[in-house]
């Protein structure tokens, strides 16, 4: 395997407010190779969207990144200034957001936002900059791109809108994209077509990408590995096809059992007892613990992540560990 | 685009329909001009013939047809009291309005937009608190005080700007103009700032307000993942997505200081169409106030035509909506 392009150690943002201390991200860490493409699973107010942020430094008041290191192709992120940051930002980590109607600007064309983005970066002349913005919506699959430069995006669809973003994001070709959920306002069948198209681009342009959800389902068709994150931790990790097959961590297991892919038809939903905590009064020890029914005592002090080659868990309990002593 | 325009104008020529029945209406039913016009002991031939020949004997649909009559045709009549052309006289005294109005609107408009676009983008800090003070102040302080605390000031204590009047005119296509001479330029200083204070203070909030509403969007974070500089944000983006209620603001504060800059125009005896309806009003002089009435009609409505065009100039949506 290379050497990873982005390399995340201990990563903790907490949001200061008036309420007390949010750990929004409270320890994560992972390495993503060139071209890999990483999902980051987790509930709502996990911290996924957080890291996403995290990782470009876009992180608004009150919050900040309190500790830990953000490696971008061998560069220090978290040290750098807020000029050396913007510089990278767009041209070696770009990020999609959700809702593509909410992240263009209704009143400037497409060509003009594509020019901005340039602009923030290279000086190209008018001509060129119009030829690399066609190259890019081509490559994304916008039809007759160069005509759709003068269109605003009142004019496209919501599919396409998101292609639109993800055209800018890739202006650059960032060594990084980070996707926070990026199809899940779309209907179904366009958002497969844009999660095999971002699949397709990654591995032709050679982006990493990081792609956040909460569906397991769609991370799962698409990512060569997870990171399941829990109240701001990431609680397992490793390859899709072997943490989905045999989850170590009881949450990952609880979230597998879920599915409804995963009941035979008629049955109900297995759940996960209990609610995600809430980040300002979080228990001591695993965050996990009062919704786990494998909890012991020993569960009371906070397990550090453990490592079995390419996979790592944070459990003292882990699921499936006789298996793994027989084998 | 075109069928916008169309619907648009035929829109304000109903709106100018009704008014000038209003005005008409409104006017003619308070008091009666020939007990000002005509001395009370004239007698009552005279009395007779001065209604006769202002056309007051005739029922009040047929003084409103004829009236509309003559405004078609670019007449609106002769003032009872000066016995001149009613346009002739407004046109005298509407440059004078016109530049105070548009220097004080315009620099508060700049001016307001800048400071609260700051005062919106750091909300913290002691400069955005202290903008936020001084809006506050220029929302509840009465402008007449305002002007009389300008004049006291500036003009008495300190001698550095003159208290009233025109100052220096300069003649440009056959009107008087202060502004373009520096004596001019110093008589406007005091009343435009007068006149400022208040929308300046409005701007202020509508930019602020605006500003912190936008910088959550995803528009501007994704235009930072993007790599944009802060500056070229709050230009490209930030400053288009906040402008539509601005220019509203713009167009209705522009059109009522034209017609009602009274306060500051009586304050710094200013000799604009403010001034002379206040005059009008107090003799009952019903041609100037009838035809100042529906020019101040006219100007509402066409500010807000040109408004409502600059809208579909700068948003594709409207554009596109008003279109198909």
């Amino acid at each position: 395997m290379s050497a990873p392009v982005l390399s995340v150690r201990d990563l903790r943002t907490h949001f200061f407010t008036r309420a007390g201390v949010v750990k929004a991200v409270d320890g994560v860490s992972f390495d993503l190779a060139p071209g890999e493409i990483m999902g980051l699973v987790g509930e709502s107010g996990s911290g996924k969207t957080v890291t996403g942020f995290s990782l470009l430094g876009l992180v608004d008041e009150p919050g900040r990144i309190v500790e830990g290191s953000i490696k971008l192709n061998g560069t220090e992120l978290t040290t750098l200034s807020d000029v050396e940051l913007r510089a990278r930002r767009g041209r070696d980590i770009s990020m999609i957001f959700q809702d593509p109607i909410a992240t263009l600007n209704p009143m400037l064309t497409i060509g003009q936002q594509m020019k901005l983005a340039i602009d923030a970066h290279e000086r190209l002349g008018k001509r060129a900059a119009d030829a690399r913005a066609t190259e890019l919506l081509t490559q994304v699959g916008i039809p007759s791109a160069a005509a759709r430069l003068r269109a605003y995006p009142h004019e496209f669809s919501g599919g396409m809108r998101q292609r639109v973003a993800i055209a800018i994001a890739l202006l650059h070709r960032p060594a990084v994209i980070v996707a926070d959920e990026p199809t899940t306002a779309l209907d179904v069948s366009i958002q497969a077509q844009i999660l095999y198209q971002m699949r397709d681009l990654a591995a032709e342009t050679g982006t990493a990408l990081i792609w956040i959800s909460h569906d397991l389902a769609v991370v799962s068709s698409l990512a060569s590995k997870l990171a399941v994150m829990y109240a701001g931790r990431i609680v397992e990790q490793g390859p899709t096809a072997t943490l989905l097959r045999d989850p170590r961590h009881p949450y990952t297991a609880g979230l597998l059992a879920s599915l409804p892919a995963m009941a035979p038809p008629g049955a109900p939903l297995a759940q996960i007892p209990g609610t995600t905590p809430s980040l300002l009064s979080l228990p001591p020890g695993c965050p996990f613990a009062p919704r786990c029914d494998r909890a012991t005592a020993e569960c009371a002090a906070e397990p550090e992540i453990t490592f079995r080659g390419d996979r790592g868990w944070r459990c003292f309990h882990p699921v499936g560990q006789a298996e793994e002593v027989t084998a | 685009m075109l069928g916008f325009i169309i619907q648009r104008f035929l829109q304000a020529v109903g709106v100018m329909a009704v008014m000038s029945v209003i005005v008409f209406c409104g006017v003619y039913a308070i008091g009666n001009p020939i007990d000002i016009v005509i001395p009370p002991e004239a007698t009552a031939e005279i009395r007779q013939d001065a209604i006769r020949r202002l056309g007051l004997d005739r029922p009040l649909y047929e003084q409103y047809f004829i009236f509309i009559g003559n405004l078609l045709q670019g007449d609106l009549g002769r003032s009872f009291v000066y016995n001149i052309p009613v346009l002739e006289l407004i046109g005298g005294r509407l440059p004078a309005t016109l530049e105070l109005v548009l220097i004080s609107v315009i620099s508060a408009t700049v001016l307001g937009v800048t400071l609260g676009i700051y005062a919106g983008y750091r909300p913290d800090s002691w400069v955005a608190k202290t903008i936020m003070a001084v809006s506050v102040l220029g929302f509840s302080v009465p402008s007449f005080w305002v002007g009389l605390i300008l004049i006291l000031t500036f003009a008495v204590n300190l001698g550095w700007l003159p208290a009233g009047g025109r100052g220096d005119t300069v003649e440009i296509w056959g009107v008087d103009w202060s502004f373009p001479t520096v004596n001019g330029l110093s008589h406007i200083v005091l009343p435009a700032i007068n006149l400022a204070l208040f929308k300046l203070a409005m701007m202020i909030r509508l930019a602020r307000a605006g500003t912190r509403e936008i910088m959550l969007t995803d528009t501007i974070k994704f235009a930072r993942a993007a790599g944009l500089s802060e500056g070229t944000i709050l230009r490209r983006h930030l400053l288009k997505l906040i402008s539509i209620p601005i220019i509203t603001v713009f167009g209705l504060e522009l059109g009522s200081t034209l017609a009602f800059a009274v306060v500051t125009e009586t304050i710094f005896s200013w000799p604009g169409v403010g001034k002379l309806i206040i005059d009008s009003i107090a003799v009952l002089d019903r041609p100037v106030m009838v035809a100042y009435l529906i020019l101040v009609a006219f100007l509402f409505v066409t500010i807000n035509f040109v408004i409502d065009l600059v809208f579909a100039l700068i948003d594709p949506r409207v554009r596109h909506g008003a279109s198909s």
